[in-house]
């Protein structure tokens, strides 16, 4: 298989005597649960660590960064009777009402799908169908091809689909992290170019890499930072360009701004920030499950987004470490999660418990 | 990890996926039988640049060797 030479573990020990030679303090970060995945598994946190450099998750989650109102109103639709379908990391996230595990266990038709296509193949055994959307650029053009390839009729999108550049923007104005560098993720790249990483740059801005998942992907995208760090650049590099284009997918955009508009919306650990949340256009109403069923959620239970004890607002915003929350492996682990970064498998609560030694 | 395509019929490709066959949705991409794709919630959403990934593994080891650094 080709990406295993991109595991060669003599480049890796390379890079990393390169890092050391450049005897740097940074701290980096990312938003993907893959580069946080692979950055665990792989023992590059620890690599990089003991040549100076730190890498913190961001809101790089998509089952984590959704808010704890929107787990609600998909519980409060299941409740009434519609038949849900979820990614599955989506059952388990607490919120003062129960999970969706919790009223599936209770007679609710909840449902976890692998795609937006098994959801609508679903349809048709059932009187009600909505697809409990979310992720970032990288799976909302999969929702879009669904809305506007004539969906059957009892069908429709709870989206919660979430743009990642403005959260950037927020993460950068609220300023509580110091960032000296961002891996920018690939398989969001894939689908928006590297153009739109731009507004980063600059004499005002921070070094950026667009990076693979390969463990060696990530070592160059380190290494690549830490060089325009070094030069006193900050500029948009790709060191994937066997798959991100500067380009990005334009087919995969168009089905997002046909099927989709911008709204304000908050994120979990975010307040609301502007144009960044995908909503069901306004001629695809017809499946949109926030208007077809807006009698339904009027009703929802008014419920806290802060989730007692649970600081994953604060890991989404790279201030603290998973580790450093104190219900972290005590009250909190994969099988009793107390907040979504220890439900999700991208999670970084949830990847730290499952590699920790 | 890109998976393999192996058959394609209208939208639809049947797919390698590191030795599981999957079928996947090809709408957003244009490739062909024997390319590699990424593939992300049943969709194939990017073609792999064969070339480009050689070019990475070169220029990787190129750079490597040639900077010297203080
Ligand atoms: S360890 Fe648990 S309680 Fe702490 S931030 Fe993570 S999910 Fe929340």
């Amino acid at each position: 298989m080709m990406d295993l030479r991109f595991r060669d573990e003599s480049t890796a020990s390379k890079v990393i005597s390169k890092l050391r030679e450049m005897d740097l303090e940074l701290r980096f970060m990312h938003v993907c649960g893959t580069h946080q995945d692979t950055l665990v598994k792989f023992g590059l946190e620890r690599m990089l660590s003991e040549v100076g450099i730190t890498i913190g998750q961001g809101p790089g989650c998509p089952v984590c960064v959704t808010t704890t109102k929107e787990v609600v109103e998909a519980i409060t639709l299941a409740r009434s009777g519609v038949t849900i379908t979820v990614f599955g990391d989506m059952m388990a996230v607490p919120t003062p009402v129960g999970s969706l595990a919790d009223i599936k266990a209770e007679g609710a038709d909840v449902r976890v799908v692998y795609s937006v296509e098994d959801a609508l193949r679903m349809s048709a055994d059932v009187e009600r169908m909505v697809f409990m959307a979310i992720g970032f650029e990288t799976t909302s053009p999969s929702t879009a091809y669904a809305l506007l390839n004539e969906p059957p009729k009892n069908f429709s999108v709870l989206s919660c689909h979430r743009l990642l550049p403005p959260a950037l923007v927020a993460l950068f104005s609220m300023g509580e992290v110091r960032i000296d560098g961002l891996i920018q993720p690939g398989h969001v790249a894939t689908i928006t170019g590297t153009e739109i990483f731009e507004r980063f740059a600059g004499p005002k801005g921070v070094p950026q890499v667009v990076t693979g998942f390969e463990p060696l992907d990530l070592l160059m995208g380190v290494y690549m930072l830490a060089k325009q760090v070094k030069e006193g650049r900050s500029e948009v590099e790709n060191e994937y360009p066997r798959v991100v284009r500067p380009e990005g997918n334009p087919k995969a955009r168009e089905l997002l701004s046909r099927a989709f508009r911008p709204v304000d919306r908050a994120w979990r650990g975010f307040p609301v920030l502007p144009l960044s949340a995908l909503e069901v256009a306004d001629d695809l109403a017809d499946h949109n499950a926030r208007l077809i069923y807006e009698d339904v959620l009027r009703d929802a239970p008014q419920v806290k987004e802060d989730m007692g004890g649970c600081r994953c607002g604060e890991v989404l915003r790279g201030i603290i470490r998973s580790e450093e929350c104190p219900a972290f492996g005590k009250g909190c682990s994969p099988k009793r999660p107390m907040g979504p970064c220890m439900v999700s498998r991208e999670g970084s609560c949830n990847i730290s418990y499952r590699y920790r030694e | 990890m890109p998976a393999k395509i192996l058959s394609i019929k209208g939208d639809e490709a049947e797919v390698d996926f590191g030795g599981a066959i999957r079928k996947t949705n090809l709408s957003m991409v244009k490739a062909e039988v024997g390319e590699y794709v990424i593939i992300h919630a049943g969709f194939a959403i990017q073609k792999v640049d064969e070339e480009e990934a050689r070019e990475t593994l070169q220029l990787w080891n190129e750079f490597l060797d040639s900077t010297k650094q203080d």
